[in-house]
């Protein structure tokens, strides 16, 4: 047994635990996870079948959890996992799933099947099985501090534009602050219409904010590898910026998959509790909203809809929040059809997106979301994550269709009402 | 060989599918499991409560994808449940040989159309199994075994009841016997375990105040 496929097989035997067997113990192979899958659904490739793709973590639990397991083993009539096993499954991991979760919404067993999935790409990970845009972007973000190789050089770049644009000054390392705000990769070197936003909303709303110079960078390459050793060293670098600033609060920005990270995972990774909150930019927003500190005026005329971010919504139970703040705004708002939190993907969730070698199959599974979008016929498509907004701007742009893509926050601040609203 | 099946191997079986599902459950209850750092949002009881029931029902944004599966499934468990509970010699076994008391069985008509029900809905679910390209990719040798015996167990017990043959009855016990035995080192333990399963994903979303 080569020393990568014991790296990986220690680091899945190490994610077996009761709920792996149950969840194991209970799947009866109905294949109705399939149909809720993009990927299937949009290639009808049974081998993108969700729980196919945890094949290897059930033959290892069957091998070493199973009477029927052991006792193979045990007469070496089993066959042994290999690196080829680990291999073949890469791809179905890495390329053919966007961790978005609806599969876990539809087992008739409540297999939460996203979940084995994660586990399954940690082992593939520590077996050294993971894509190489993934590799590149992970090793970017330990030695450099962001994925896209952003420093903070960059960012103060782009403070000083941002400063320029909109006359407020944005805060950076100030200590006592309550809230400190994160970015995303994408939000500094695509859409730096984000960290404007926040600047016009938060003065608006008299909220205490700063960013902070040693942590500015909220993508986590680290969960989007499956690597934990690594996410739970971005996190800690969250930490040590949270705690050396005093601040009360961090604020996740419109990334899903950091806000799972940071949220979710990140104390998980580092083992412990935060000694701070950790809100996404939308439940905060909302809050301001609620208690009347963020007003908007004016409507946006045009036919819309609100793309629901999984990481965000699915697995993040944060969908409420962003009708509530685009009701006020959207006079001609439409659901699509599968909303909430049984949306469809857009294709590029769980590192997709960052992942050359799937750019074909990541456009093909955003056919899902054409069909949506064209059964409502919208004009223009809101969003809460970067990631999505990015991947559907790619499949908008493939399929030539005529709809645009909005941040949510960033029309939030188009809308702001005059003066400050405490 | 009928006091073989009638009484050693009937005592051995029910043993085997007692201990053995006591041990597969407690190997699920008991393990470790890993804590949770992140601060809920919502309680975890509530979810994992919700869910062991709202998962009878499927979203209804998949249920016309996956209408035949649902209807066969439920033919099939229904039928078979309402046999095991309600067939004329199963409330008399149980009466006589586990508990001491018994219940109004079902008539035989209803034995009629239960046990259509049931061979409908496990006929169907197996040919999908073979025919269906998912399924039949991810289905193990397990997945037919089960379904192979649950079929002699039905075929033997249907044939028993309405040939009324001594041979046919011991018959269907040794099958009886032949399952119970399987039961415990299968996937038929999902009778039992779809309820932690159920449970933990439950309760994951309920953390997270995901309506679920």
């Amino acid at each position: 047994m080569s020393e990568k496929l014991e790296n990986g097989l220690a680091a899945m035997r190490g994610e077996i635990d009761g709920k792996v067997r149950s969840f194991f113990s209970s799947c009866v192979h109905c294949g109705i996870c399939a149909e809720s899958c993009l990927f299937y659904t949009e290639t009808r490739d049974p081998r993108y079948t969700p729980i196919y793709k945890t094949e290897p973590l059930r033959k290892l639990w069957k091998s070493e959890y199973t009477f029927w397991g052991k006792l193979a083993s045990r007469l070496g009539i089993s066959k042994p996992m290999t690196d080829a096993d680990l291999a073949d499954w890469e791809e179905l991991v890495y390329d053919g799933c966007s961790m978005c979760g609806r599969c876990s919404m539809v087992c008739p067993v409540g297999v939460d099947i996203a979940m084995i999935i994660f586990k399954v790409k940690h082992g593939l990970a520590m077996a050294g099985f993971s894509p190489e845009g993934l590799v590149g972007a992970t090793q970017r973000a330990v030695d450099i501090g962001s994925p896209m190789g952003i420093t903070l050089k960059t960012v103060q770049a782009m403070i000083k534009h941002v400063e320029e644009d909109t006359g407020l000054e944005i805060p950076m390392d100030v200590e006592g602050a309550e809230y400190l705000a994160l970015l995303s990769s994408n939000e500094i070197a695509l859409y730096p219409e984000y960290l404007e936003s926040l600047a016009k909303i938060f003065a608006h709303s008299g909220v205490s904010w700063t960013l902070s110079s040693d942590a500015f960078e909220a993508t986590n390459s680290g969960l989007q590898i499956g690597n934990k050793a690594i996410a739970g060293q971005l996190v800690e670098r969250v930490v040590a910026g949270a705690k050396k600033l005093k601040v009360k609060t961090v604020i996740s920005p419109e990334c899903g998959h950091a806000y799972t990270a940071l949220r979710w995972e990140g104390p998980n990774f580092i083992g412990r509790a935060y000694s701070f909150k950790v809100v996404h930019i939308l439940e905060l927003l909302d809050e301001l909203r609620a208690q009347g500190r963020l007003k908007t005026t004016g409507k946006e005329t045009a036919r819309m809809t609100f793309h629901d971010p999984c990481s965000i919504v699915r697995r993040g139970g944060v969908e409420a929040q962003p009708r509530n703040l685009l009701a006020p705004m959207a006079e001609n708002f439409v659901e699509m059809r599968d909303h909430g939190s049984m949306n469809w993907c857009c294709g590029g969730g769980g590192g997709v997106s960052s992942n050359e070698r799937a750019e074909g199959l990541k456009l093909t599974a955003f056919n899902r979301k054409k069909s949506q979008l064209d059964e409502i016929e919208v004009e223009t498509v809101v969003t809460a994550c970067s990631n999505c907004r990015m991947v559907m701007e790619d499949g908008v742009e493939a399929n030539e269709m005529d709809v645009e893509l909005v941040g949510l926050t960033e029309m939030i601040a188009g809308h702001l009402a005059d003066g400050r609203a405490d | 060989m009928a006091y073989l099946i009638d009484g050693p191997l009937w005592y051995f079986s029910l043993a085997v599918f007692c201990i053995g599902v006591v041990w597969r459950i407690g190997g699920i209850v008991f393990a470790r499991r890993k804590a949770d750092f992140s601060v809920a949002r919502g309680p975890a009881a509530p979810g994992a409560f919700k869910t062991l029931f709202s998962r009878f029902v499927p979203h209804r944004e998949i249920a016309p994808q996956i209408g035949i599966q649902v209807v066969a499934g439920y033919l099939f468990h229904l039928g078979l449940f309402a046999l095991l509970l309600f067939a004329v010699p199963h409330v008399e076994f149980i009466e006589h040989n586990l508990l001491g008391f018994g219940w109004t069985p079902m008539p035989h008509w209803a034995f009629i159309v239960a046990s259509q029900f049931a061979f409908l809905g496990l006929i169907v679910l197996w040919l999908r199994r073979l025919l269906n390209p998912v399924s039949r990719l991810i289905s193990t040798f397990d997945d037919h075994a089960v379904a192979i015996l649950t079929f002699i167990v039905m075929l033997t017990g249907c044939l028993a009841l309405l040939r009324g043959f001594e041979e046919l009855r011991l018959l269907h016990r040794f099958s009886v016997e032949i399952w119970l035995m399987y039961f415990p080192f299968s996937s038929l333990m999902h009778t039992f375990t779809f309820i932690p399963s159920r449970a933990f994903t439950g309760a994951w979303f309920g953390r997270r105040g995901i309506d679920a």
